[in-house]
């Protein structure tokens, strides 16, 4: 019944989406030998949702803009909450990986003298995105999965882990089983990489898929290591809030970037209203100078619907509640109005927003070339996630490392768009880097077979629950719990409860019971999935009831302002003696001096 | 609430299978993913079926709905006549795993056996290249593919006569057009396009290019040019003599 069938590897990569196939890349180029493992089918991993671009400072369309730039804005959009370490990194070496796509035959947009096309994002000071319309997530996962399939990876397609090994002190490998047959398998690994991604399947409204259960984050923190900054989710502006059933299906920020404007049900656009301090020097104070930044005059400042992503879903909210909303309870994203502008506008937004155009027109039967669409926040991105070292992604478990989005530190409290995709190429690379090294200097390790046996005993042991409760039931529980009360804003009387309701919620997953067999059985899969999701709910939750003010994605009905003190705290998770999630303050590290001028520098 | 019958097949790879009716009641603007979800969730929480989109950009729930290969997660409820039983099966040119969820993975076999990009030296010391949007537009509409495998499965060289080893299907002539006519690439597969990947077997019938939920025209703009610097390379007289002499 708990057969399994064992593989070795120098370096095991679960997670098969930017991060774990750069990761898996350059781990098999320096020649050990590499096991991937990915949840779903090679090339379907949540990656291919990305669309605006990736952030990385080439210069190409405006020359000014350099890494310190980027590094600055990335920072302001994380409110400083960020590791600067990481986010240095990311700023210099975001170029190079891009380019190296290229070689691998990435086919981006050109700029007129043939250089790769960079465009304008939130929070970005210059157009810093390089990008293939609207899918730029495709492209680069496409590049990678068809750069990695002839490097001599071994690929282990629709295989779920369910745990780690730890042996003497370090990773030593993964259990898994396969959705065909449910059957399973152990790795024997020196180094293991998680690049899983993220947690928004535990919320109800959310542009993430069946993937995004944080098991990359519940698996580290089994084993002993600390996640950092759950509070901070990040809830996209732009999500598709009608059909009721696409609701959260996300619209890309390149909407806005090409010049898309928010407005409320009596016309107006309110991005204007309320512009945040850090970010009044950069920001049009007339929609003409708005437009005027979109078609590149270096003059001009952004448009308000171009600031960071936080900011802009609370300024959407706050036009709901107020009564200004659309018809289905979002405000109006409008493209077509750029027909004022310029002629053929149809035809350009078809050609710069292909997708965009094709979600609209076959989910909604709404022509984004000629009707404004209706959008709201959805749940789409989570900033914190397990703590790594800045230069090497090493979790605090030695041989364990994290990279993508289930790792935590760039992004601070806020993650600017575009800023994804770079992380996943610069930090995939480190990553796989850095495991090569550790397990060359750390040498051979061995899982415990009884470990392996118990992992898959715990694994079929839904099926033994007789009468147990359908885990569809509980997962659309916790979705709703999350949703409602450690949603967009969030008040202390409501994440207690929500605490409360998640330790029942916890009891009720551990009886939820499958119908059927093992093979390809989605109910079973769900019961496994379900503690993971539990574990990141707990972790955001009570890092949430923690930070006593609003910064970033963190916003509380109860205390509206940023306080000093929080400042200088990270929440990190661990896990209490009886086994329940803890959540501890720890200081912000000090900013080096060098970047603290380039800060200081920028804030002028 | 309006209702209809969902008839889905069942079945695994050790028995086959048979259509089983749901029936279901679903919202407006549901697309049929969510009814088979809906019936998952309340139902058979066995059913089995990929997706993980759910917006037409992955590829994963690739079906055949009332008999015509589609994207559940991109065919709204009301494109489809709920008056009659709506069949829901899986892609019948691929071994079955289970209910609508097919074995795929001779797709990923064939890509591995095509050469991959090989580009020319780069143009600029910072080690990138310079490229015109209009010279890379065309590559561009090949990379749109999410891989959905659709193509694959309507075409009857593949469905009807199963020549999976002699022929690589749709999918990868759009794959290989896309290295061919990338301005960067210095790699050679035409000989490869006629002897092992079949590319003579394409009747251009067009099948491909109906059901491609990306609309790239398949046919016209990938497989014709290959087909024609495959017989311009090796059919073409002129060329022969030449060949014979250089």
């Amino acid at each position: 019944m708990s057969d399994y069938e064992s593989f070795d590897y120098d370096v095991l990569v679960i997670g098969a989406g930017g991060a774990g196939l750069r990761a898996a890349i350059e781990a098999a180029q320096s020649g050990v030998k590499v096991g991937l493992v990915c949840k779903s089918l090679l090339g379907k991993a949540h990656t291919v949702m990305a669309e605006g671009g990736m952030a990385a400072s080439m210069g190409n369309v405006d020359d000014r803009d350099n890494w310190k730039v980027h590094f600055a804005d990335t920072m302001r959009g994380g409110q400083y909450l960020n590791n600067w370490r990481m986010a240095e990194l990311h700023a210099k070496e975001a170029a190079e990986r891009v380019h190296e796509l290229e070689g691998w035959g990435a086919v981006f947009d050109r700029t007129p003298d043939g250089r790769i096309l960079q465009r304008n994002f939130g929070g970005h000071r210059y157009p810093r995105l390089a990008h293939v319309g609207d899918r730029t997530g495709l492209e680069l996962i496409r590049t990678l999965q068809d750069y990695a399939v002839h490097q001599g990876i071994e690929v282990h397609m629709e295989q779920t882990v369910v745990d780690l090994f730890k042996t003497d002190g370090r990773v030593s490998g993964a259990f898994s089983y396969d959705r065909e047959l449910g059957r399973f398998k152990a790795f024997n690994a020196k180094a293991v990489v998680l690049a899983t991604g993220g947690i928004g399947r535990s919320f109800a409204v959310t542009s993430n898929s069946w993937e995004y259960t944080g098991d990359g984050q519940a698996l580290a923190f089994r084993i002993g290591a600390s996640l950092i900054d759950m509070e901070f989710v990040q809830f996209h502006p732009t999500g598709m809030v009608w059909p009721l059933s696409v609701a959260g299906i996300l619209v890309t920020e390149g909407v806005r970037g090409e010049g898309g404007i928010l407005k409320n049900s009596e016309g107006r656009r309110f991005m204007f209203d309320d512009i945040p301090p850090l970010y009044k020097n950069q920001t049009a104070d007339t929609p003409e100078e708005g437009w005027r930044y979109v078609i590149g005059d270096k003059e001009a400042r952004r448009p308000p619907e171009l600031l960071t992503r936080d900011h802009v879903a609370r300024c959407i909210v706050r036009e709901v509640k107020a009564g200004r909303g659309s018809p289905h309870g979002g405000v109006f994203l409008d493209i077509a109005w750029i027909k004022e502008k310029i002629n053929d506008s149809e035809a350009h937004i078809k050609k710069k927003l292909p997708s965009m155009y094709h979600q609209f027109m076959q989910l909604a039967g709404l022509d984004i070339t000629k009707e404004p669409m209706e959008v709201g926040p959805t749940t789409h991105y989570v900033m914190g996630g397990i703590r790594v070292d800045a230069d090497s992604q090493m979790t605090d478990v030695p041989g364990l490392f994290a990279a993508g989005e289930c790792a935590a530190g760039l992004h601070g409290a806020n993650r600017l768009g575009g800023n994804s995709l770079s992380d996943l190429i610069v930090f995939g690379k480190r990553a796989g880097e850095y495991a090569v090294k550790f397990a060359k200097e750390n040498g051979d390790v061995r899982f415990d077979a009884q470990e392996a046996k118990a992992s898959g005993q715990r694994a079929v042991a839904p099926f033994e629950r007789v009468g147990g409760e359908n885990p569809f039931t509980i997962h659309h529980e916790l979705q709703k719990l999350m949703q409602e009360k450690v949603g967009i804003v969030r008040v202390e009387s409501e994440l207690q409860e929500a605490i409360e309701e998640l330790a029942k919620l916890r009891v009720r997953a551990e009886n939820s019971a499958p119908n059927g067999n093992r093979e390809y059985n989605p109910g079973w899969h769900t019961c496994l999935d379900l503690p993971n999701m539990m574990t990141v709910a707990e972790a955001c939750a009570k890092s949430a009831l923690e930070r006593k003010e609003s910064r970033g994605a963190h916003a509380r009905a109860d205390y509206l302002e940023k306080e000093p003190v929080f400042a200088k705290i990270n929440h990190q998770t661990v896990e209490a003696d009886d086994g329940s999630v803890k959540v501890v303050a720890i200081p912000t590290v000090p900013m080096r001096e060098d970047l603290q001028e380039i800060i200081d520098w920028q804030q002028k | 609430m309006p209702s209809a019958k969902f008839q889905i097949w069942r079945g695994d790879s050790h028995q086959s299978g048979e259509l089983q009716e749901y029936p279901v009641e679903f919202q407006e603007g549901m697309v049929v993913l969510d009814v088979v979800h809906k019936i998952q969730a309340e139902q058979q929480p066995d059913l089995a079926c990929r997706w993980n989109c759910k917006a037409g950009k992955c590829g994963s729930c690739s079906a055949e709905i009332n008999g015509k290969p589609r994207l559940m997660c991109m065919t709204r409820m009301d494109q489809i006549d709920v008056s009659e039983p709506v069949t829901i099966e899986p892609m019948r040119s691929f071994p079955l795993m289970k209910d609508l969820v097919t074995d795929v993975s001779w797709n990923y076999k064939i890509k591995q056996k095509i050469k991959p990009f090989k580009p020319r030296k780069p143009d600029a010391p910072d080690g990138s290249w310079r490229m015109q949007q209009e010279d890379v537009e065309r590559v561009q509409e090949f990379r749109k593919c999410i891989e959905c495998f659709l193509c694959q499965d309507v075409c009857h060289v593949l469905r009807e006569h199963h020549l999976h080893d002699e022929f690589i299907g749709p999918r990868f002539f759009v794959y290989t057009a896309s290295l061919e006519m990338n301005p960067l690439d210095t790699e050679d597969r035409l000989a490869d396009l006629k002897e092992e990947h079949g590319i003579g077997y394409c009747n251009i019938t067009k099948c491909c290019t109906d059901v491609c939920p990306e609309h790239i025209t398949i046919t016209d703009n990938a497989i014709i040019p290959l087909k024609e610097r495959v017989v311009d390379r090796f059919f073409d007289p002129l060329t022969k003599l030449f060949r014979m002499f250089a």
